[in-house]
């Protein structure tokens, strides 16, 4: 059975230019990330600055800028939607798969009506015109918890939140099967966070639609998604249903992140992760994460560890994963 | 010299260590209850007037105020940490404003170690500045690109004349960047802010207010622009200097996971008012408010088996042009009844409340 | 809990701002236009400083015919009154340019300062300062220039004036509009808050980040006095004795060159000036985009980003 969307060996590059600042001259930002999304799953793509969550969500809808280069596989119900560059991609946006934008509430055009807005992208992809787009434009805001007659209304005149429920309305604006949403609650208060984080479960419950989360956040993750990976350094660095990889973390990573997030309790003590994370425009030998584990072997100073199986739908890339996976859930 | 410089002046500090805490300040008695209070915040009012376009002043409509901070009052002890929680319009960032004194008040009393600050003139202000010091939520904006590290930290001391000489100057830089935790700090000094990450832009922040020896820091949300990561590293770090040095905090933050954890009190903030004020530990586990219980079942938890029913509030916090009548909460609060509408509800203790814990609710 | 050594890699992404060692090279190396802005006006400045050692003749004695052509002894012929049109221009470069920045150098000073102090103070002070500028800004240059040199009576020291008065209007608006948005920066404020007064934080807060624009400015500002200058040597408001770029022109339209053919008396005049303006422009043009956030277009290129096979790689496992 061949899942709705697979993500097979992705790799990005971005080229930089000749500067005194930079020493090598590609980054490689995406390194070989492979996952599969089911029809109405909510997947989680979680991970500090840098990780290449963002790069990887912007590489499956093919926007990114022209000094990047990407290899492995997009398959979109079977179909590789990458094969043939942005030609072949540009049939799928916004179609089968849209977007809602990091900061997406500010980067709506201040000098159009909302619902125009929302019909545009209708019009352009042959969806629906003139009257019909608008009367969907209506439904769509009421969809997201937004009145419809606020389709004649300027982005200025919405709140932050009601603007964010208006991007994710414009992302649904083509009826795709796939959200994929970037950082929708981080710079949204608590409560208007919980708003938005509630549409997007309905809306994945009512229609069927999987939604690919990316955040910084854990708990929003922990609290909205089924599934999820934790990039680091450009890799999944582990991946499996949220549960496991809270009760049962098998990359140190996971472990120390959740260790690193504060919770209401207050009953753990909170510790950070020294460090930061390797520059990605040099060759980086064995582990990525080596130089910051609390538990490292001589292993993971030559031998890159690759992601592997730990259990049904539970994969780490660690070399010491799964045969000592008792000691390490002691640690938790 | 004035009253307030007076209180103020510092006693001579050794050359290799931050300053030590002034001798009038410093003297407290030994119950925490009994002694004066670092700050002490009663019924501060701050209102900024909404400007008016000529037709409106010319028709002599009546002037619009935005209410940021409608009467609070609070206090904070030596060593003590606490957060002002609430979201975005709450007044959080107007208080601490008005407490440093880039704001004037409209009225109330801030009192500084008992003596009032509020509405001073800048000159009067001056002496004070050393005592409070500001972190700031944006490490990336907070620091002068064109200063090195040095330059940043040195810069206090050279508005207040400390530190006679060049070495004598290095020698406390170096200890305030290393009481922040950027070790070794000669690898420091030279470096530029664009070569240094998030973190520790923040810690050379928080070693340029450490220089002055301040007793009271305000941090506005310290960490929510870091990583998640490098967010507790920080946050220990505050940690320890108030423990270390007596060093009172009141930090705003969004995120009640963080207030839980690092703070002492809680104060929790909607539309310019306080609505609940006690422990953390209290607040947390034994919320008064109806304001307080409905963000504590929305703020996610860690687990993911914890999913709680959330209480999530429709809509969102109103504009503080247009206070609503009555209790300020009541057009969101699930529980609103009729008295709710009519009466503004003050801050006391509720009987089912722990001693000490405040809140503003007819109902609690 | 510290910080470790390693945590001293380049940054995310940060774009390095303005220093004054790095930054006026990076605009030469990034701009090609720049370096021959610069090129230009390096050119015309060691010009003018050499030009008493090696102009080959005077410019202010007889040395041959009235309108000769062109010759191996006169590179550029020679004007109404026979002298030698190469010397003339050097010696006239040196009092167009120094004209040109000595005017330029009474704008920046007034402009800079009205800038700074209208941003940084707001209130009244920006608004009396605005509506100074705003009068002065809405006078057409050449009539107000007219109308001064006739009253003052025609020399070097008035027209620097002048156009020094003319010039710094731009320039105030410009910086002042800089120094507000920069007074919202929080380490400005920051710096307000540790208790620094406002002399400090406009000497070493604002002033240096307000630094490079003000030179993009300036050098700006020098193409339009050098040009005004010649505008109103042209018109004959400048004191005929001298020898400027613009007086050359004038006496060669006076004494009509161009209907006795002598195209030389005229063209090679309007070639220097065309070249140190546009000099000027190509320079200051440059450093003021290098100020600007760049804007990544990237969306709009047409080159797209590019696939590529992956030879001997293994992808991982799903």
């Amino acid at each position: 059975m061949t899942s709705l969307l697979e993500v097979d060996g992705l790799h990005v590059w971005f080229d930089l230019p000749r500067t005194a600042h930079q020493h090598g001259n590609q980054v490689h930002a995406v390194k070989g990330v492979s996952f599969e999304l089911q029809p109405g799953e909510r997947f989680g793509l979680v991970g500090e600055s840098g990780c290449g969550k963002t790069t990887t969500i912007l590489a499956l809808m093919g926007l990114l800028p022209s000094n990047a280069s990407l290899a492995g596989e997009v398959r979109l119900d079977g179909t590789n939607i990458l094969a043939g560059g942005e030609d072949s991609v540009r049939a799928f946006r916004w179609k089968d798969i849209a977007m809602v934008f990091q900061g997406a509430m500010n980067a709506l055009n201040p000098v159009k009506k909302v619902g125009w807005q929302i019909a545009e992208p209708m019009a352009f992809h042959g969806v629906a015109e003139g009257t019909a787009a608008r009367k969907r434009a209506g439904e769509l805001l009421e969809l997201v918890g937004i009145p419809a007659r606020s389709a004649e209304r300027y982005p200025h005149e919405f709140s932050g939140g009601m603007r964010q429920r208006a991007a994710i309305a414009m992302a649904l604006a083509c009826e795709p099967k796939i959200l994929l949403a970037d950082e929708p609650t981080t710079a949204l208060d608590v409560m208007v966070q919980a708003q938005i984080l509630e549409l997007l479960t309905r809306l994945s419950d009512e229609l069927g639609l999987s939604v690919i989360l990316v955040t910084h956040d854990l708990p929003v993750v922990a609290q909205m998604c089924d599934r999820a990976a934790v990039m680091y350094a450009g890799e999944i660095a582990e991946a499996g249903p949220m549960e496991a990889l809270y009760h049962d973390p098998q990359h140190p990573y996971t472990r120390m992140l959740f260790a690193a997030t504060p919770d209401l309790s207050g009953e753990q003590a909170v510790t950070s992760i020294p460090g930061s994370p390797p520059r990605l425009d040099r060759e980086i030998t064995g582990c990525p994460f080596r130089q910051r584990c609390d538990v490292p072997i001589d292993r993971c100073e030559v031998e890159h560890p690759s992601l592997r199986y730990i259990a049904s739908g539970h994969l780490a890339a660690c070399h010491r994963a799964g045969a000592h996976r008792d000691e390490l859930a002691g640690t938790m | 010299m004035s009253e307030i410089e007076q209180a103020l002046v510092p006693a001579p500090r050794p050359e290799a260590t931050v300053p030590a805490p002034a001798p009038g300040i410093a003297a407290a008695p030994e119950q925490p209850g009994t002694a004066v209070p670092l700050l002490e915040v009663v019924d501060l009012v701050t209102h900024y007037a909404v400007r008016r376009g000529l037709i409106e002043a010319a028709a002599r409509r009546p002037r619009r105020w935005v209410h940021a901070v409608d009467g609070i009052s609070f206090s904070l002890q030596r060593g003590e940490m606490l957060a002002l929680v609430g979201e975005s319009g709450c007044g959080k960032t107007s208080t601490v404003q008005t407490i440093l004194g880039m704001v004037k008040p409209s009225s109330g009393a801030i009192r500084l170690n008992g003596t009032d600050i509020a509405g001073l003139a800048d000159r009067q202000m001056r002496p004070m500045r050393r005592i409070v010091q500001m972190i700031y939520q944006d490490p990336y904006e907070s620091l002068d690109p064109r200063f090195t590290v040095r330059q940043t930290v040195e810069e206090p001391m050279l508005v207040y004349g400390i530190g006679a000489s060049r070495d004598g100057r290095e020698s406390l830089i170096v200890s305030a960047l290393e009481q922040a935790g950027l070790t070794p700090a000669e690898m420091y000094l030279d470096r530029y802010p664009h070569e240094l990450s998030g973190g520790q832009r923040q810690r050379v922040a928080i070693a340029a207010s450490l220089v002055l020896g301040p007793k009271l820091l305000l941090a506005d949300e310290p960490v929510s622009m870091l990583d998640v990561s490098v967010r507790a590293g920080v946050l220990s770090l505050l940690d320890s200097l108030r423990k270390d040095t007596d060093m009172g905090i009141l930090m705003i933050t969004h995120d009640l996971s963080t207030a839980a954890h690092f703070a002492d009190k809680i104060a929790v903030m909607y539309l310019g008012r306080i609505v609940e004020l006690g422990s953390a530990a209290d607040v947390v586990r034994n919320p008064q408010h109806p304001y307080t219980k409905a963000l504590l079942s929305v703020v996610p938890k860690r687990d993911p088996r914890d999913r709680q029913a959330a209480q999530i509030l429709t809509g969102e916090t109103p504009d503080p042009v247009d206070v609503p009548s009555g209790c300020r909460f009541h057009p969101r609060c699930p529980v609103a009844v009729d008295r709710c509408r009519v009466e503004d509800p003050q801050l006391r203790e509720p009987a089912a409340a722990a001693a000490g814990q405040l809140a503003a609710c007819h109902l609690a | 809990m510290s910080a470790s050594i390693q945590d001293l890699s380049v940054a995310e992404g940060t774009a390095p701002s303005p220093r004054r060692r790095g930054f006026f090279l990076g605009v030469l190396r990034d701009r090609k236009a720049a370096v021959i802005g610069l090129a230009l006006i390096v050119f015309f400045v060691v010009l003018a400083i050499v030009a008493p050692y090696i102009s080959p003749y005077s410019a202010s004695s007889q040395s041959c015919a009235v309108y000769a052509h062109p010759s191996v002894h006169h590179w550029l012929g020679c004007d109404d009154g026979g002298f030698d049109m190469l010397s003339e221009l050097m010696q006239g470069g040196r009092i167009s340019l120094v004209v040109g920045f000595a005017a330029t150098l009474v704008a920046m000073i007034i402009g800079g300062g009205v800038g700074i102090l209208s941003g940084y103070f707001g209130g009244w002070v920006d608004v009396s300062l605005m509506r100074v500028t705003d009068y002065l800004l809405v006078i057409p240059d050449l009539v107000f220039a007219m109308v001064i040199a006739d009253l003052w009576g025609a020399n070097l020291f008035h027209i620097i004036i002048v156009i020094g008065i003319l010039e710094w209007t731009t320039t105030a608006r410009v910086i002042r509009a800089q120094v507000m948005s920069l007074k919202e920066r929080i380490y400005v404020k920051r710096a307000k808050a540790i208790g620094a007064g406002h002399a400090r934080i406009i000497a070493k807060h604002i002033l240096p980040q307000v630094g490079p624009l003000l030179i993009a400015n300036t050098v700006l500002t020098v193409a339009i006095a050098i040009y005004l200058e010649t505008a109103l040597a042209f018109l004959g408001l400048e004191d005929p004795t001298v020898t400027t770029w613009g007086t050359i022109l004038e006496h060669a339209f006076d004494r009509t060159a161009i209907s006795s053919g002598a195209w030389w008396a005229v063209v090679p005049d309007g070639i220097c000036i065309a070249l140190v303006i546009v000099g000027c422009f190509l320079f200051g043009q440059a450093i003021e985009d290098a100020l600007n956030p760049r804007l990544k277009v990237a969306h709009l290129s047409l080159r797209r980003w590019k696939i590529r096979t992956l030879a001997g790689r293994e992808a991982d496992a799903i």
